[in-house]
């Protein structure tokens, strides 16, 4: 119970952080509204079959969620070095993880705005039918990939502990998940060497069952990986951290200087 | 026992040779220091910058890993109980660092009782009992943002006490406060420390030091240069006493011929508005206010006092020293 108020709190908080600044509002949202137009418009200008707009719209949707946490996941922890309350996160007897997880989880939730925007964007712009094959389905894939791409972000975080220069990591991979994940198009249409690290993102299935409850098709097995990898990060993160840590310890990279 | 224990406490900072050349320098910051502080003493720890007062510290509240010896605070060890040390130690430091800008003081404290786990039942009258007692009733609930340098100090000084910790870091807390926010932020310390909070406190301030700390340790170059009361590190200075004499325009004749003056150490002058102030640093055992007096000639002199050095003055000389 106590952890569970520990990461509602620090979660709503986190969230009260990334929400107050006009700047960073106005690039939220633009930014969707760029990659959606984008999109929309290489998909009708590809005359694809029916349903496609629509699951091009679930993908851009994604992808502004992914946008939104892997890039500043990393810069976030930066941000906590840089303004001197990174040292104090790591003097506190609150186990780390705990603490970066909602730091994440409150990226990847601001990243949801993106997926509603998009969506709208879609329907109001585009005229893209928004009928949802299962819609309670589709709210419990669009929860499980914001808690796998939350997830995945705390892993980009928890290496911004050690390397103070990690931050670049994030925006590294950003755009290359867009396509490992489909979040843009098919695995199918991925070379064959690529599928495997596809397999091992929770963001690939958290996409799949998005598409499947918006479009039809089997969502639980894709649910269950998604929730299986994220479940996988969370331990892996909890694991490495507490080592991450100590060497940050010894090289002393938890503060600026 | 005695609640911080340094045992031959070291830490060496390796930087980096980038990827190509592997061999970085070092920097011995901390160089095997011995030190012990009691329940409840103010304990301060003073020294140049770069001294590694810093260092001793993080390395106390576990930020950092020492490079060998021991520390243990309240009987656990900084490498071995992390946990448990980091449960019981609060730690404040200077500047307009380590606070959420975007949020409010009174969402910053909330976060942090969060994260040192203050019992909800308990954590809205803690909070509020800690912003009365820093002063920022009624600013509670404005972004740190419009804060001022003083009230982010203060802010700082009630999230470290959110815990109720048994040991209080405080690392140059006046550090760019104004005198009035300075003399508060004493007058808290000194609270803190009557209430029973052992204090460990790195300043820059000596008359800050004087009138807070028990017992003072003064470091150079990451060693141990002289341990004691403020009035025992006074003592330990060689020389006398220090002669002030207030003087409405002393020529240079005539502080020149003070200067010859036998048992004169040396003498500055010091502006004071209309007046100037003739500080005269004595030999032991000298009484030389009839011959400086008789030296300043028909020189207007007000106020004459003769005081003992000050810890300022055994600062300098101790640290000089090690130069």
């Amino acid at each position: 119970m106590k952890t569970l108020r520990l990461l509602a709190v620090t979660w709503w908080l986190q969230v009260k952080i990334r929400s107050r600044s006009a700047f960073d509002g106005l690039l939220s949202l633009l930014w969707p509204l760029f990659f959606a137009t984008t999109i929309f418009l290489l998909y009708r200008a590809g005359h694809q079959a029916p349903g496609a707009l629509l699951s091009a719209a679930v993908g851009a949707s994604a992808m502004g969620i992914w946008s939104a946490t892997s890039t500043t996941a990393s810069a976030a922890l930066q941000n906590e070095r840089q303004q001197g309350t990174l040292e104090l996160l790591v003097a506190a007897p609150t186990p780390l993880p705990l603490l970066f997880v909602p730091i994440t989880l409150s990226m990847a939730t601001v990243g949801v705005y993106s997926l509603i925007t998009t969506l709208l964007w879609g329907r109001f712009v585009f005229g893209i039918s928004l009928h949802v094959h299962a819609p309670l389905l589709f709210a419990l894939s669009v929860l499980v990939i914001v808690v796998g791409i939350g997830m995945f972000g705390f892993l980009l975080a928890v290496a911004s502990v050690r390397y103070r220069s990690s931050w670049a990591l994030g925006a590294g991979i950003e755009l290359p998940v867009w396509f490992i994940c489909g979040f843009l198009i098919p695995l199918s249409q991925l070379p064959g060497w690529v599928r495997p690290i596809s397999w091992l993102l929770a963001p690939t299935w958290g996409m799949t069952a998005v598409r499947h409850s918006a479009l039809g098709g089997s969502v639980a097995p894709a649910l269950l990986a998604c929730l299986g990898l994220t479940a996988a990060y969370a331990v892996i993160g909890t694991l490495v951290t507490g080592r991450i840590v100590d060497a940050a310890r010894t090289r002393a990279t938890l503060a600026l200087t | 026992m005695p609640v911080i224990e340094l045992d031959q406490l070291r830490r060496t900072y390796r930087s980096g040779g980038g990827i190509r050349r592997r061999s970085g320098r070092e920097i011995e910051a901390v160089r095997g220091l011995d030190l012990t502080v009691e329940r409840g003493e103010l304990f301060g720890l003073l020294g140049p910058n770069g001294a590694g007062k810093t260092t001793t510290i993080k390395m106390l509240i576990t930020l950092l890993l020492p490079t060998s010896g021991t520390a243990r605070v309240l009987g656990h060890d900084v490498v071995k109980d992390v946990r448990e040390v980091r449960r019981r130690v609060g730690y404040v430091f200077g500047g307009d660092r380590g606070l959420y800008e975007r949020l409010s003081g009174l969402d910053n404290l909330r976060y942090f009782a969060e994260l040192y786990a203050v019992s909800p039942r308990t954590q809205r009258a803690r909070i509020a009992e800690l912003i009365e007692l820093v002063g920022l009733t009624g600013r509670e609930n404005e972004r740190v943002e419009g804060y001022s340098r003083g009230m982010r100090q203060r802010l700082h000084i009630a999230r470290g006490l959110l815990h109720k910790p048994d040991v209080l870091f405080l690392d140059e807390p006046s550090i760019g406060i104004d005198p009035v926010g300075a003399r508060e932020l004493r007058r808290t310390v000194a609270t803190l420390r009557d209430q029973g909070t052992t204090i460990m406190l790195t300043t820059h301030y000596m008359f800050e030091a004087d009138e807070l700390c028990d017992r003072i340790a003064v470091i150079a170059h990451g060693e141990l240069v002289a341990l004691g009361t403020p009035a025992e590190l006074k003592a330990m200075v060689r020389g006398g006493s220090v002669l002030e004499v207030e003087v409405f325009g002393a020529s240079d004749t005539a502080i020149d011929t003070v200067r010859a003056v036998a048992g004169i150490r040396s003498v500055g002058l010091e502006e004071r508005g209309q007046a100037q102030l003739l500080v005269a640093q004595l030999d032991p055992g000298v009484d030389v206010t009839a011959a400086v007096l008789g030296a300043l000639g028909d020189t207007p002199t007000g106020r004459v006092t003769s005081r003992e050095p000050s810890l300022e003055d055994a600062y300098v000389q101790l640290v000089g020293a090690t130069t």
